[in-house]
């Protein structure tokens, strides 16, 4: 399948679209372990990446690939690898080692459901692993969160080019059901790669001093050192990288708060069951670290209250209450194992919060 | 226009395929489409299910509460997505695997017995494109030389042999639903 003519509408999978992307942003080296809901992955990359003089390879397990990803990025190549809930788990510590040695790379993670093998069905329960760190030390990869196939194309473009920016890990964090479900994707037009000076990479030091890539520092201090200037980085990242989309916050009575699945879910209940006597607004983080804070502490200045609907037990509602700071009443649906938040359950979660007279304006 | 339908079948049954097919019809037509796949962990025997929504608007959630149109080729899959049917759904059936259906079903019923026309016509497994011709002689909503385009891309290469019987498929399911 050849998907590289401009401004065609191709019908793909959000696993298709995503490494097709990966493609197209340059990256040649891409490194997996069947894990189901992302499969699609692996086989288009398979097929594709020969096609390009690129490499694929289907390695011996999670540990592998995400450590051959670290050699092809020290060698300064854009690499992949990708997987689901269980197999990031195993990457974690390669993950650490990646921020650690500030080494640039995308790792996808089409989530489902757990904890341990749990299901395949689509789940948001690796928040926290995802953007509080998830292996050792003080660390975070760029988390960014599509909502649709065409957004896991575009954003696995812009996860190239941050990761280049910042020398740092970006994950794409998306679930099953955006793996899975098809729909129409036309590839970035105009493509250029935002180009970074790889000057520290391992390329071989003839007629030059050698390039050390390297997590390890033996004398005292200079880790220290190290971690300062990692968090100056980070606190960059803060400043300038924070995306989300907003829909009808200025006069909302409730704000709803979800990424990825969700939000279209949220996205769905404000056009065909919004109640009339309720004003509800909507705010979809698309960077999940960093996280939208300004705009949610902003909106729980005037709010009555908000609600965040996730796929999990609830964990992207506390990086929302750190946000709100007590200025407004947070309040969580979730939904677990496979299943999804429906807008008739969230209505009724509404309708619990603020007295709603009018429960349906608009059936399915 | 919009379209919420359900497909479902044992894995094996091809609703895959007659997912994709009408999916990417619907979007060279210039519609928005969204086609989610739920299948279990075992390949074939299992009920595979999928949700399709077409829209000239934006599409939101990709999951169904009412659909409407059911496209249904084993009893299983009806009993599991009946209550997924609204008043004015169409509800297509494979007639050859489901022999009886609640008497208190208040929607248009068109049973089809596709297993044994894509039988009679030398593939069986051509039985999801029976349906796809029923389906879209009653909803009307795209061309069948669209769909025949379609189709010849899906089957290509190694594949190429199968068109014809599928083909044939498609015009048959139409013509019965003419008929009846």
């Amino acid at each position: 399948m050849t998907l590289t003519e401009k401004n065609k509408k191709y019908l793909l999978t959000g696993n298709e679209a995503c490494a097709e992307a990966a493609i197209q942003a340059g990256c040649r080296f891409y490194y997996g372990y069947p894990i189901t809901p992302q499969n699609e992955i692996l086989t288009h990359m398979t097929t594709r990446m020969p096609q390009v003089g690129g490499t694929s390879i289907q390695v011996e397990s999670e540990l592998a690939a995400i450590n051959m990803v670290y050699g092809s990025a020290a060698a300064g190549a854009r690499a992949m690898t990708s997987s689901s809930s269980p197999g990031i788990s195993l990457k974690q510590e390669g993950i650490s080692y990646l921020a650690g040695s500030e080494l640039p790379c995308v790792i996808v993670n089409i989530q489902r459901g757990g904890p341990g093998l749990g299901d395949i069905s689509p789940s948001q329960a690796d928040y926290f692993q995802a953007v509080k760190g998830g292996g050792h030390g003080d660390y975070h990869t760029i988390v960014l969160a599509p909502s649709s196939v065409q957004e896991m194309a575009d954003l696995v473009f812009d996860a190239f080019d941050l990761a280049d920016c910042y020398r740092n890990p970006v994950m794409i964090l998306a679930d099953a059901q955006l793996g899975q479900m098809m729909e129409p994707v036309v590839f970035n037009k105009e493509y250029k790669p935002v180009l970074s000076k790889k000057d520290w990479a391992v390329t071989g030091a003839d007629g030059r001093e050698r390039n050390i890539v390297k997590s390890f520092y033996s004398v005292k201090g200079e880790l220290e050192e190290f971690n300062a200037k990692l968090q100056k980085k980070y606190r960059q990242i803060k400043a300038e990288e924070v995306r989300y989309e907003e829909t009808n916050i200025e006069d909302a009575d409730i704000v709803l708060i979800a990424y990825g699945t969700c939000a279209r879910i949220c996205k769905e209940f404000l056009n065909k069951h919004q109640p009339s006597d309720v004003k509800v607004g909507l705010i979809m983080p698309i960077t999940l670290w960093p996280f939208p804070s300004d705009i949610i502490q902003k909106v729980s200045e005037r709010a009555q209250a908000i609600l965040t609907v996730e796929m999990s037990a609830g964990q992207m509602v506390e990086d929302v209450r750190l946000s709100v700071s007590g200025r407004c009443p947070v309040h969580f649906y979730g939904r677990t194992g496979g299943g999804i938040p429906t807008p008739k359950e969230i209505l009724k979660k509404i309708s619990e919060i603020v007295s709603v007279k009018e429960k349906v304006t608009c059936t399915t | 226009m919009l379209e919420k339908v359900i497909l479902a079948g044992l894995g094996g049954q091809g609703m895959m395929l007659l997912g994709r097919l009408i999916a990417q019809a619907l979007m060279l037509e210039g519609k928005n489409v969204t086609f989610f796949p739920s299948y279990g962990t075992e390949v074939r025997g299992g009920t595979a299910y999928y949700h399709l929504t077409a829209s000239e608007e934006e599409i939101f959630s990709p999951v169904i509460e009412e659909a409407d149109a059911l496209i249904m080729m084993n009893l299983p899959s009806y009993i599991k997505f009946k209550n997924f049917l609204k008043p004015d759904s169409k509800l297509f059936l494979n007639s050859s695997m489901i022999d009886k259906i609640d008497n208190e079903m208040n929607v248009d019923v068109f049973r089809i017995p596709a297993t044994k026309i894509a039988n009679d016509i030398g593939n069986v497994v051509a039985s999801n494109m029976v349906m796809l011709g029923a389906y879209n002689e009653v909803k009307n909503l795209v061309s069948i030389p669209l769909f025949l385009s379609c189709l010849k891309n899906v089957l290509s290469g190694r594949k190429e042999p199968f068109y014809e019987v599928n083909k044939l498929a498609i015009e048959r399911g139409a013509e019965f639903v003419r008929k009846n």
